[in-house]
């Protein structure tokens, strides 16, 4: 697999629906640009995300999975972003053993009005993907 | 069941269609399989298209709905209800957001958006494929809301819901009501005292047959959610009978012999162990400060009504919701930041309004007349190396004013303002013109480049480059420095540990969202209101606890409340009970079960609030989460992911 050359990488992103994704949605309404191949699920907090759920994404062909964490944020609690870096640490460690580049899946708080910290944090991870996958 | 889909794709206006192609969207989407019907609309949430949508599901017999529009956070509520009045269950309703994650976004690359509108709609077709039916838990409900903190917020949101006919229980840890305010001489910008505020508020509150209040009470424990809360309250005695004579009572603190530092002019003098607050604070009743009082038995010997054997007492009340309303604490500069408790005439905002408040003709501090004072501004606030970052908001006006009033009261006195940028926002900037005007003196630093206080033979210094004059070294000898203090969150406050409400990064409580869920906490039926949340001043306050009131009853005006369904389930034939589920619960809703001859792990429904943080911890993949299954979410990435 590889992207080709002027291509954007196909981004999956974690968002969690009462922090990070209204900050996605605030991107687009601030009409801050990037990439159409990025899309967003949205879940109600970040440590709830599976190991295998990320898998599945390469899987099916995502070239990058981006946990938009809750942080310190997170209504549900303090340990979530712990929990959460448990998770990325946990999946990282059996990507390696599957051969998947762990910088494939990264892991960024994202708070309600952090919406220009998303898209700058989005298109550098875009940015690595295409540099580090290129066909 | 094979399920038949309807799909609604919004042009929202032109927000959509301007930048999506909707028709393309509803050809690509109308093929895929379940889908029957694929509708474009101009405006979704229009009422016409309501009523249309609710007679295509019920002509067309639609087991599922999906509409792609704007942000679920704003219409999901709506469509779910669309689907429920056409008789389906809401679960059978999935929303895409194809406007603020598509069409604004990518508002220059429609070719992309318009790609990219179609995975997200099919994605939300294969969740809606395997919805669920999920019944909502009725549950009876406490008609009764438990207030805690009984100053300003507090007391205007008890009054508020007494007067919507609900049942209110008040409870304030101090033995004394009106919080921060009863403190203050005069407010901004209205000029009215604390105390007249504090007299007003709890006027209203003693006369209203529906608020009970509880002085010396505080929260220890709470058990139940939303509708059906049992809320511990442990009550502290008074140890002295209500009906006290004040002639009386007056030689009891006479003959005490125990002098502490009395917290309510913030340690500038001091009170007796028995003391009373009054006429500022309410109730009007004595208090024993029993950690100080040596038990000499004086007091005893002149005031009858001295009760040393009341004991303190434990009480449950059955609330449908709990309102919070704790308030702040000043913030405590470290010995030695300004010369805070090592230069013997540094005090803080809180104290110089004491100081003044309680200082008829003169001025003066520890015997010496003030004629120079200087203020220095976000002591506590806005820090660069401190956990502070933040901007407490009130600090500028009340300081600017508090030297207003300074200067009605007293002559020849001489104000040098050592800030970092004025922030007077709104009506009150006029203040900062006023005293602009009287000759107030204002100077200015940035955070890299701080004031200075120094203390050089008896003398006091304030240093400052002042950017207003291009950095200009600038010193000024002054009778006093006031340390300009922001608010932070309540010490000792528990009250998070209890009823688990999360902290943001100020460590204030946090609110769902800060402008579509400004009151409401992750927990379902606990409010929060006034400075608990973050700093503000009498008025944002005010308006807070309104809302919060407002909130607090919707979750008690009916008998019975439909809670939220979305639940974690345990697979019993997989779970081997690890027992790392219920390690990982914030919300401790997890505990054993019996299920037949096996224990496995049980979930409290009406406890689970549906984070999912059980999920990824389990070894057997035994537990899913409602609406957000392993099929649900691999079945949307791999739509997503489809070329």
């Amino acid at each position: 697999m590889g992207i080709p050359e002027g291509k954007a990488a196909k981004i999956l992103v974690f968002s969690t629906e009462k922090i990070s994704d209204p900050a996605i949605d605030m991107a687009g309404l601030l009409k801050l640009h990037y990439s159409s191949k990025v899309y967003t699920i949205a879940v109600p907090c970040s440590s709830m995300i599976k190991t295998r759920w990320i898998l599945r994404a390469f899987e099916q062909g995502f070239d990058g999975v981006f946990i938009a964490a809750d942080g310190s944020d997170c209504p549900y609690g303090e340990s979530c972003t712990e929990k959460t870096g448990a998770i990325v640490a946990q999946t990282h460690a059996i990507m390696k053993e599957n051969n998947i580049e762990p910088m494939r899946l990264k892991m960024a708080a994202i708070c309600s009005v952090c919406s220009e910290s998303f898209v700058k944090q989005i298109k550098s991870f875009n940015n690595n993907l295409v540099e580090k996958l290129k066909s | 069941m094979k399920k038949k889909v309807g799909v609604y794709i919004c042009h929202c206006g032109g927000n959509i269609s301007d930048y999506v192609d909707v028709e393309k969207v509803r050809e690509a989407v109308g093929l895929e399989e379940g889908v029957f019907l694929a509708k474009t609309t101009i405006f979704a949430c229009a009422d016409s298209n309501q009523k249309e949508m609710v007679q295509d599901i019920v002509d067309n017999e639609l087991d599922a709905v999906v509409v792609a529009s704007c942000s679920p956070k704003l219409h999901e509520p709506t469509f779910r209800a669309v689907t429920e009045r056409a008789g389906l269950n809401k679960s059978h309703y999935v929303h895409a957001n194809i406007r603020e994650q598509v069409s604004w976004p990518h508002s220059d690359n429609k070719l992309g958006a318009t790609e990219k509108a179609i995975h997200i709609v099919r994605s939300a077709i294969a969740k809606v494929i395997l919805s669920e039916p999920s019944e909502p838990l009725e549950i009876k409900t406490h008609q009764a809301v438990l207030v805690i903190g009984a100053g300003v917020a507090g007391m205007k949101a008890a009054s508020s819901l007494a007067k919507m006919g609900t049942q209110v229980y008040l409870i304030e840890r101090e033995h004394f009501i009106g919080g921060r305010i009863s403190h203050w001489d005069v407010l901004c910008t209205t000029d009215e005292t604390g105390k007249e505020l504090v007299t007003r508020l709890y006027n209203d509150i003693s006369s209203d047959k529906n608020i009970t209040l509880f002085t010396g009470a505080e929260l220890i424990g709470s058990s139940g959610s939303m509708g059906n809360f049992t809320a511990s309250i442990k009550i502290k005695p008074r140890y002295v009978k209500s009906a006290c004579n004040e002639n009386s009572f007056e030689k009891a603190i006479s003959a005490c012999p125990v002098e502490v530092p009395d917290e309510f002019n913030f340690n500038i003098t001091k009170r007796k162990a028995i003391y009373h607050n009054f006429p500022s604070e309410y109730p009007h009743a004595a208090v024993i400060d029993i950690e100080h009082c040596t038990r000499c038995g004086e007091c005893e010997k002149v005031c009858p009504q001295i009760d040393f054997n009341q004991h303190e007492e434990t009480i449950d009340l059955k609330v449908g919701s709990i309102l919070i309303a704790t308030g702040f604490d000043p913030y405590t500069p470290h010995e030695g930041e300004y010369g805070y408790q090592v230069i013997d005439n540094v005090i803080t905002l809180p104290q110089f309004k004491r100081l003044v408040a309680n200082s008829d003709e003169n001025l003066l501090w520890k015997g010496k007349t003030i004629n120079n004072i200087a203020y220095i501004y976000c002591v506590g606030s806005r820090q660069v190396e401190g956990e502070n970052k933040y901007c407490s908001r009130y600090c500028c006006t009340t300081t600017i004013y508090s030297a207003i009033r300074a200067n009605k009261k007293f002559e020849n006195l001489n104000h040098f303002h050592f800030t970092r940028g004025v922030r007077t926002y709104g009506k009150q900037e006029e203040l900062y013109h006023q005293a602009s005007k009287e000759g107030q003196v204002f100077f200015q630093s940035f955070e890299d480049d701080l004031p200075v206080v120094e203390k050089h033979n008896n003398k006091t210094i304030v240093k400052i480059n002042d950017i207003l004059t291009h950095k200009m070294p600038i010193e000024t000898e002054v009778d006093l420095v006031v340390l300009v203090t922001g608010m932070v969150p309540r010490a000792e406050n528990n009250i998070s540990d209890i009823l688990k409400i999360p902290k943001g990064r100020d460590k204030f409580f946090n609110e769902i969202h800060m402008k579509l869920r400004p009151v409401e906490t992750v927990i379902d039926g606990i409010t929060i209101a006034g400075a608990c949340q973050g700093p503000k001043n009498v008025v944002e306050s005010i308006n807070s606890s309104l809302s919060a009131a407002i909130k607090s009853y919707s979750f008690v005006r009916e008998e019975t409340l439909s809670v939220n369904t979305l639940t974690a389930v345990v697979d019993a034939s997989l779970c081997k009970i690890c027992d790392a589920c219920a390690k990982a619960c914030p919300f401790d809703a997890i505990h054993p079960v019996n299920i037949g001859n096996k224990e496995v792990a049980g979930i409290t429904e009406s406890v689970c609030k549906g984070c999912g943080m059980c999920l990824p911890v389990c070894p057997e993949n035994a537990i899913q989460l409602t609406s957000f299954t392993d099929n649900e979410v691999e079945q949307m990435i791999d739509m997503l992911a489809r070329d």
